[in-house]
């Protein structure tokens, strides 16, 4: 009796394995040494052991993280950037599902995907940093509630921004799995999720600079303005979108068999469209930007290092860049789009890094840099999101046709 | 059918409207705002004329919160500024002004009157009680975000502990002040640098003494408008910007600074739902009739 238990479980652990395994590698793929696969691997394995020494032994063992710099790379990084590169979602959802224009279909499940997945992992990876993290769900179940906190405010817009998003995402899933009656009440659902996923998204974004309003003694005066929120949510647009470009421009290569035929050809019209987009909201956000110069009379600090480092950040990384989209989108250029939206998406994750750690205590004779081991926990975290980005791509109608028998109820 | 669709989403989104809004007028009155009414707090007066550098508080806040044994007997710390540490809740250090004089100055929580640090928190962790003291609980979910709030960088974080917390001074309440006795510091100083009183009284001693000696002291009590006010306040022989204070902080309370954010966020929660569905609708109209 024994025996037979132990033969079927070391069976089925066996299958397990070989289903595991071949799990690792891409679709139809032969070998699971594809260039992907040897550069992730390594260093999630490693990013793995790190956190479990962040765990065993505290942050100060793996962190550089201070008394003086309290957040780094892993709020930074993870939490600041990923949510404004992550804004796609909810701009895109705006214009298609609001304003109603069609020609966005191909891409918005993709969008939300992303979305969805860049919340879960960037909350998962905000655990990591929390010092007490067992501790998270107070928030949630109200041991206490903190009304006048904004991180209150953003960490439960966050949460349910994440469960409208997988709620969008949620008919793809039926799709997949051949569940009729529940994808039709999934779909109904579609447009209540996306309004408030609207609504939080605009919470969210603003709240996560909200947060720095309190570090009014501790930001360059350059950076911190009562604007701070504002200036969060529009560049949350172009950066959002600029994201949505550049992951657009390499899925359309890496998934190019699952691709629709819808998809392909609708591609560069969509992308020279949202590059229009993104200069404007880049305009918008220069204005506010002068705004803010003349409102704070800051302008006698922009002839000092720091007003050189602000002048490369707006000036380099918004200026340049829209007018890079403007004009790209005019004359049909899809470099020129392209390189827009990666200098756009540099300029967020300078203009981010600045407000969390460059221009924050900028007085300070010690600065911050995190440690190798930061970078690759930062790592572990992207890379480990492309993996389920890529299996689910992989089976889920996300860029392809959804099946037949959604066609009636359209 | 549309129409009917379009009806059950409204007021669904209501409702769920309704329902995430129930808790926002209690978070509006931020949490510091029930500040000076009530009991009276309380607050220490340190007057930094009187101060010799001879750590005996930092050794009694020491004893007092079981926190590592020091040398406080060692002088030579004073060659360079020290800032209060998750083992020290207090340090002295040294200024030389820049007329020559040595001044001696005790760092601690402020306690501020209304604290950015307990309106950061999302889980009340810190909170100021009702007698004054900011203090800090368990429930606390270690994000770091009272570190970042305050204007005087006084919460500090364990890094080296799997089981880490925020420490800082707690006006020694638990210990004893809730009993009726002063602060471990205040009681064990033998030159009396610190008043204990409630905060009405120690404001009133400082002014009487700024009154007295008009020579001796720099007329200004850091700490009595300084963030909207603080328990702790200080008077000294120079100017506070010579003796490592901040003087750069205004005197808007801290809770204020994202007060008005957290308004626009309530605002945004009700009407943006209800303002999407309409323009939704609008543009679905649009397109049926092209």
């Amino acid at each position: 009796m024994n025996d037979k238990t132990d033969v079927t479980e070391i069976k089925n652990l066996k299958e397990f394995f070989t289903l595991f395994m071949s799990e690792l590698k891409p679709r139809g793929g032969k070998t699971i040494f594809t260039p992907f696969n040897v550069i992730t691997i390594p260093i999630i394995l490693v990013g793995l052991i790190i956190i479990v020494i962040r765990f065993a032994k505290g942050l100060g063992a793996v962190t550089n993280l201070s008394q003086d710099f309290p957040w780094g790379l892993w709020i930074g990084f993870d939490v600041l950037i990923g949510i404004a590169l992550a804004g796609g979602a909810y701009v895109l959802c705006f214009i298609y599902y609001i304003l109603g224009y069609e020609k966005y279909h191909p891409i918005v499940r993709v969008v939300v995907l992303n979305g969805f997945l860049a919340y879960s992992f960037y909350a998962g990876a905000l655990i990591l940093d929390l010092g007490r993290p067992w501790n998270a769900f107070n928030v949630l179940i109200g041991n206490k509630f903190g009304f006048s906190s904004v991180l209150f405010m953003v960490a439960w817009h966050f949460f349910l921004y994440t469960l409208s998003l997988l709620f969008e995402f949620a008919p793809a899933i039926a799709e997949w799995l051949g569940l009729k009656r529940a994808w039709k009440t999934l779909n109904a659902m579609t447009l209540g999720a996306v309004v408030f996923g609207i609504m939080l998204s605009l919470g969210h974004q603003g709240g996560v600079g909200g947060l720095f309003l309190l570090a009014k003694a501790k930001i360059h005066p350059l950076w911190y303005s009562e604007f701070i929120p504002l200036l969060f949510v529009v560049s949350s647009i172009f950066a959002g979108l600029s994201m949505v470009i550049f992951e657009g421009s390499i899925s359309s290569k890496v998934f190019k068999s699952r691709m629709s035929a819808e998809h392909h050809e609708a591609h560069d019209r969509i992308v020279t469209s949202l590059a229009k987009v993104c200069a404007g909201s880049m305009f918008v956000y220069l204005f506010l930007k002068l705004l803010e110069l003349n409102h704070e009379q800051t302008w006698s600090l922009l002839s000092t290092p720091m007003g050189y480092w602000y002048l490369l950040e707006v000036l380099g990384c918004v200026a340049i860049p829209s007018w890079l989209f403007l004009t790209g989108a005019r004359r049909r250029s899809l470099g020129r789009v392209k390189l827009a939206a990666v200098m756009t998406i540099l300029g967020v994750v300078l203009n981010r890094l600045n407000i969390c750690l460059i221009a924050y205590k900028w007085y300070a004779p010690v600065r911050y840099y995190p440690t190798w081991m930061e970078v690759v926990v930062t790592l572990t975290v992207v890379f480990t999101e492309l993996w389920v980005y890529r299996w689910i791509v992989n089976r889920m109608p996300v860029v392809s046709d959804s099946p037949d028998w959604t066609q009636g109820a359209h | 059918m549309e129409r009917r669709k379009f009806l059950k989403v409204l007021a669904g989104s209501l409702s769920g409207v309704a329902c995430g809004n129930a808790f926002y007028p209690r978070k509006l009155r931020a949490e510091g705002d029930h500040g000076l009414t009530g009991d009276e707090l309380l607050g220490v007066l340190v007057d930094t004329t009187l101060c010799i550098g001879c750590r005996s508080c930092e050794r009694a806040c020491s004893e007092i919160n079981n926190l590592p044994a020091l040398n406080f007997e060692n002088k030579s710390v004073f060659e360079k500024k020290r800032p209060t540490s998750e083992i020290q809740y207090t340090v002295v250090n040294r200024y030389t002004t820049q007329d020559g004089k040595e001044i001696f100055v005790k760092n601690q929580c402020m306690h501020c009157n209304y604290p950015g640090c307990a309106s950061a928190c999302l889980v009340k962790a810190m909170h100021k009680i009702e007698k004054g003291p900011v203090n800090w609980e368990t429930n606390c979910i270690g994000c770091r975000y009272c570190m970042v709030a305050c204007p005087f960088d006084i919460p500090k974080f364990e890094y080296n502990s799997p089981v880490p917390k925020i420490q800082k001074c707690n006006f020694c309440w638990e210990k004893k002040v809730k009993k009726g006795e002063r602060p471990a510091c205040v009681e064990i100083c033998p030159t009396e640098v610190m008043f204990f009183g409630t905060r009405r009284e120690v404001v009133e001693e400082a002014q009487r003494r700024i009154y007295q000696e008009p020579d001796k002291y720099y007329h200004q009590i850091y700490g009595e408008n300084e963030v909207g006010g603080t328990s702790w306040v200080y008077i000294a022989a120079a100017p506070f910007e010579q003796l490592g204070f901040r003087t750069d902080l205004g005197t808007t309370p801290y809770p204020k600074l994202s007060k008005g954010f957290l308004t626009n966020i309530a605002v945004i929660d009700l009407v943006v739902p209800a303002l999407l569905l309409g323009i939704g609708y609008a543009a679905k109209k649009k397109n049926e009739n092209d």
